[in-house]
């Protein structure tokens, strides 16, 4: 099989950065508080995002810097102390707290983990704190939760050498987190643990034995960390779709030495109940073209699925990051003559867009209005992070986020 | 540092970007590291524009930073004209990139563009956005303008007989609250009494337009957060005056329909006009007797709260019990208000400053942002917006002015709307052990079923100063006048609490008794 060229592109970018995944994560990890250290903007930005969305108790907040601190004339590590000890005098249930790089700590160069181990050390046995950055020169969107979840590794015990255990890796929804915990139970594979765990205190152990399954695309240095642990990364396509699920499934059963009989077996009525969902949306999607624009290097994947499941048409795939290790699996299953590009360049990426009209163009939410003003149909690509979309039983609901503006495209009489 | 929950403004870059989505023929170029595309969404989402903003970023990375990111600035600025061939280019920087200091303002001039360039100053770190929007607008009309201005000591020149006097509406911007339906309102208002509208800026003005300023009678400064600089130029300038009222409320309508007529030259007909509003009426209608006196806490930009407090006091009978904004450049308007309602002003940007304030205060409707419905949700008090910041519902696809005679209307419907209703409050009030009707339940005109998540405000989860320093005195409660209490409605059992306490402490009563509540009762009224 053969994989499709890459092409490069560098210009100006329209993603989220980093800072965006607190917005899924402060509800993953419940008892966590994500302070972020930045500017106004990165305040800004947070609120814009989750601000709809009225919170009795705030999860996130931002230490905006101030002349002072920039000037020298406040030392910064006694002001994170003032401040992280206001967080948690208001929040006295919280067990982690992360300190989260932005653009303007990282370009002044504040060290937040000497300040994470010192405040560690000021509220140990009560609270752990840890710290990332998430700023838009380092991470684009869902690479945040890489950095989130890298933070988290130091707190993972040990697992002791020659014991076996499966761990997932990347945000999953709940409902889909206890599907999995059925069918990896039902196949007779365990222990199986999930990172990031739902509560911050109950972390996955990890050591020699741990086999690794990624659960999202964009986890890649996190991955590469959990190999430095001793894990072993099950390379496999992402749970997409009833192909992508499968091979997901039977690159952990492979490992355990499972019988792929059994495999069937335990998958078939999923598996079923999936192809009938798969029918209807098949239905509308199918011969329809498709282009991605980069934004949560979910793409490769989604397409791969939208065009050997649903028989959409690729046009153009674009991703903010491709992740050669990571898409091991996923790249052979593309059509070979794929238009692929890795990063953007945003005008003229428009200009081939437009000129190409596709049926339908995933992309972010600052371009979905604007296009769908031009007579485009679009999916805005934030609800593929948003949205329970993993597994077999998921694979319809998948499918029908696709089709979802098409149908409503056809309703609308006005 | 400063800790932020809840930030009232955006940084002053995002200010300039409002001017410049406001505009046509305006593009702005900013110096920012990816990620910070994210304002466009302002535009796009909470908007719901159907055009891009007119900005490019250069969206540099870190590995931009060890080569040369003023080249990459200089690309993005001939890339930009060539594609977008703006009549006016205005050049910014995010806050990052003033920190890494590329003077891309100096850059762009340098470049020999055909078009006007305006580099803006925007110091992120001690200013924010109303003030961005104020000076990136100012600039451009001073730098539009400043070749046109007559000689000192010149005469205006008069209007010729006959001709409609005009106007011209500033201020009303891209993302501004309700600035949509504003214009539109306040431009039929002109229009009854016989003043065309000349120019709205920067709202759908083009830079050819704001050549054309000098043209009308007068200035209508409509949101002096964003065109208080520039009428005061315009002012000293043209010779042209200001109209300074702001039209929400009917007082204020009145007053500024009579403060356009004179700078107009106008006699406003002495038949009363006829009231166009349904407010009035509806604010004496018996069925509103129950909304006198409720207490009230206003919070926003200073001119919608300064609108607000005069009309909460004398157009729907509440209490003002306290008022504040988070905008120090309109403070002292603010102050002035307070001193009227005998409070004292809250003047602050810190969302926890605010929200103590409105636990101590015990108010039972909440005037404010976006930002002051988490506090209400938190202690469980009516709430209803009137100032930015605010989100995606409060750029409503219906009309929904906030001035005018029909910006009256809009406002006593949404002030109203939170509050319990009449008949509900008394039967709540007279049986308190309702399976389905009681203090914990939701007004049942907003529809839930479910109980308040929250705990009632006299139950705070966290330390609020109020009790605090009650506990500390070493008062304590009864347990039978710590029942009756709980027999006051909830909306007003946090301010009787507070009244009784203090009462307590100032007679130095050590145990409170359903004595001590009664007395302090009829101590201090309602």
């Amino acid at each position: 099989m053969s994989a499709p060229e890459i092409r490069c592109e560098q210009g100006q970018r329209q993603v989220f950065c980093g800072l965006s995944g607190i917005v899924w994560l402060h509800r993953k990890i419940q008892d966590a508080f994500f302070l972020v250290v930045g500017s106004r903007t990165c305040a800004h930005l947070l609120q814009s995002a989750a601000g709809v969305m009225i919170f009795a108790e705030p999860r996130f907040a931002t230490a905006i810097l101030q002349e002072r601190d920039l000037a020298g004339l406040a030392d910064c590590n006694q002001e994170l102390d003032r401040v992280a000890a206001e967080v948690l005098e208001r929040r006295p249930d919280i067990k982690t707290l992360f300190l989260v790089g932005s653009c303007p700590s990282e370009v002044i160069k504040l060290d937040l983990g000497k300040a994470a181990e010192r405040l560690s050390e000021v509220y140990r046995g009560r609270v752990r704190v840890l710290d990332y950055s998430a700023s838009g020169l380092e991470t684009a969107f869902t690479q945040g939760e890489d950095a989130c979840l890298q933070a988290l590794l130091p707190e993972l015990p040990t697992r002791p050498a020659g014991e076996r255990s499966l761990l997932i890796v990347g945000t999953l929804p709940d409902v889909v987190e206890d599907q999995f915990k059925r069918l990896f139970a039902e196949l007779g594979i365990g222990p199986v643990e999930f990172l990031p765990p739902r509560h911050a205190t109950d972390y996955p152990s990890v050591g020699s034995g741990t086999l690794m399954l990624l659960a999202q695309p964009f986890v890649g240095e996190t991955a590469r960390a959990l190999q430095q642990r001793g894990a072993t990364l099950l390379t496999a396509p992402y749970p997409f779709g009833i192909e992508g699920t499968r091979a997901w499934l039977k690159a952990a059963t492979d490992a355990w030495g499972i019988a792929a009989e059994q495999l069937e077996r335990v998958t078939a009525p999923a598996i079923a109940r999936a192809q009938t969902g798969l029918a209807r949306q098949r239905d509308i999607l199918a011969g329809k073209r498709i282009s991605f624009l980069p934004d949560s290097q979910l793409e490769i994947p989604m397409a791969r699925f939208l065009q050997r499941e649903c028989g959409m048409e690729l046009v153009e795939v674009a991703t903010p990051f491709l992740d050669r290790q990571l898409m091991e699996a996923e790249l052979p299953l593309l059509p070979p003559d794929l238009h692929l590009t890795e990063g953007q360049d945003l005008d003229l990426q428009l200009d081939r867009l437009r000129a190409a009209r596709p049926d339908l163009t995933v992309c972010g939410l600052g371009l979905a209005n604007p296009l769908e003003a031009e007579g485009l149909r679009t999916k805005w690509s934030i609800e593929l992070v948003f949205t329970p979309v993993h597994g077999f039983d998921q694979a319809a609901d998948l499918a029908e986020l696709f089709a979802r503006p098409l149908v409503r495209g056809a309703l609308l009489k006005v | 540092m400063q800790l932020t929950l809840w930030s009232y403004e955006g940084p002053p870059h995002v200010g300039a970007l409002r001017i410049a989505a406001s505009m046509t023929g305006v593009h702005l170029i900013l110096h920012a590291p990816q990620g910070d595309t994210y304002a466009d969404l302002l535009f796009t989402m909470i908007e719901r524009r159907p055009s891009r903003p007119p900005v490019s970023y250069t969206s540099f990375q870190a590995r931009d930073l060890g080569r040369d990111t003023a080249e990459l600035f200089k690309t993005t600025v001939e890339a930009t004209y060539e594609r977008f061939k703006p009549e006016l280019i205005l050049i910014g920087e995010s806050c990052t990139a003033e920190l890494i200091q590329d003077q891309p303002g100096a850059l762009a001039q340098g470049m020999g563009l055909p078009v006007p360039v305006l580099p803006l100053e925007l110091p992120a770190y001690t200013r924010k956005e109303n003030w961005g929007a104020s000076e990136t607008f100012y600039q451009m009309v001073r730098g539009l303008l400043k070749n046109r201005v007559p000689a000192p000591g010149t005469a205006r020149e008069l209007r010729a007989a006959g001709t409609r006097p005009t106007a011209n509406l500033l201020g009303p911007t891209a993302l501004g609250y309700r600035c949509r339906d504003d214009s539109l309102e306040v431009t039929r208002l002109l229009d009854s009494i016989g003043i065309g509208v000349n120019v709205v800026a920067p709202l759908g003005a083009s830079p050819a337009d704001l050549l054309r300023l000098p043209e009308a009678d007068f200035n209508v400064c409509l949101y002096p957060e964003i065109a208080d600089q520039a009428c005061d130029w315009l002012r000293r300038s043209f010779g042209q005056p200001v109209v300074k009222t702001v039209p929400i409320g009917i007082g204020a309508t009145h007053e500024f329909l009579h403060e356009a007529a004179r700078a107009a030259g106008l006699e406003l007909d002495t038949t009363p006009a006829p009231i166009s509003s349904r407010m009035p009426w509806y604010s004496r209608s018996v069925d509103s007797t129950y909304l006198t006196g409720k207490r009230v806490f206003i919070f926003g930009d200073a001119t919608h709260v300064v609108a607000a407090a005069r009309m909460a006091a004398d157009e729907l009978g509440f209490t003002v019990v306290g008022l504040g904004t988070y905008a120090r450049e309109f403070a002292r308007e603010v102050r002035e208000a307070a001193k009227r309602y005998g409070v004292e002003p809250l003047i602050t940007d810190d969302y926890l400053e605010v929200e103590a304030k409105v636990a101590e205060l015990h108010p039972e409707l909440v005037l404010g942002t976006q930002m002051e419905r988490h506090i209400a949700k938190r202690l469980g008090v009516p709430c209803a917006v009137i100032s930015a910041p605010v989100h995606i519902q409060d750029f409503p696809s219906r009309y929904a002015p906030q001035m005018g005679f029909e910006g009256a209307n809009v406002i006593f419907d949404t002030w109203v709307h939170p509050l319990m209703m009449g008949l509900e409050e008394h039967l709540v009030t007279m049986f308190r052990e309702d399976f389905e009707f009681h203090d914990g339940a939701t007004p049942s005109h907003l529809g839930s079923t479910a109980a308040r998540s929250n705990p009632a405000p006299e139950t705070p989860t966290a330390p609020m100063p109020a009790t605090a320093a009650a506990d500390a005195g070493g008062m304590v409660w009864a347990a039978d006048a710590e029942q009756e209490l709980k027999k006051i409605p909830f909306f007003v059992r946090g301010k009787a609490k507070r009244n009784t306490e203090r009462f307590a402490e100032e007679r130095g009563i050590q145990t409170i008794t359903v004595e001590t509540l009664y007395d302090a009762k009829a101590h201090f009224g309602r």
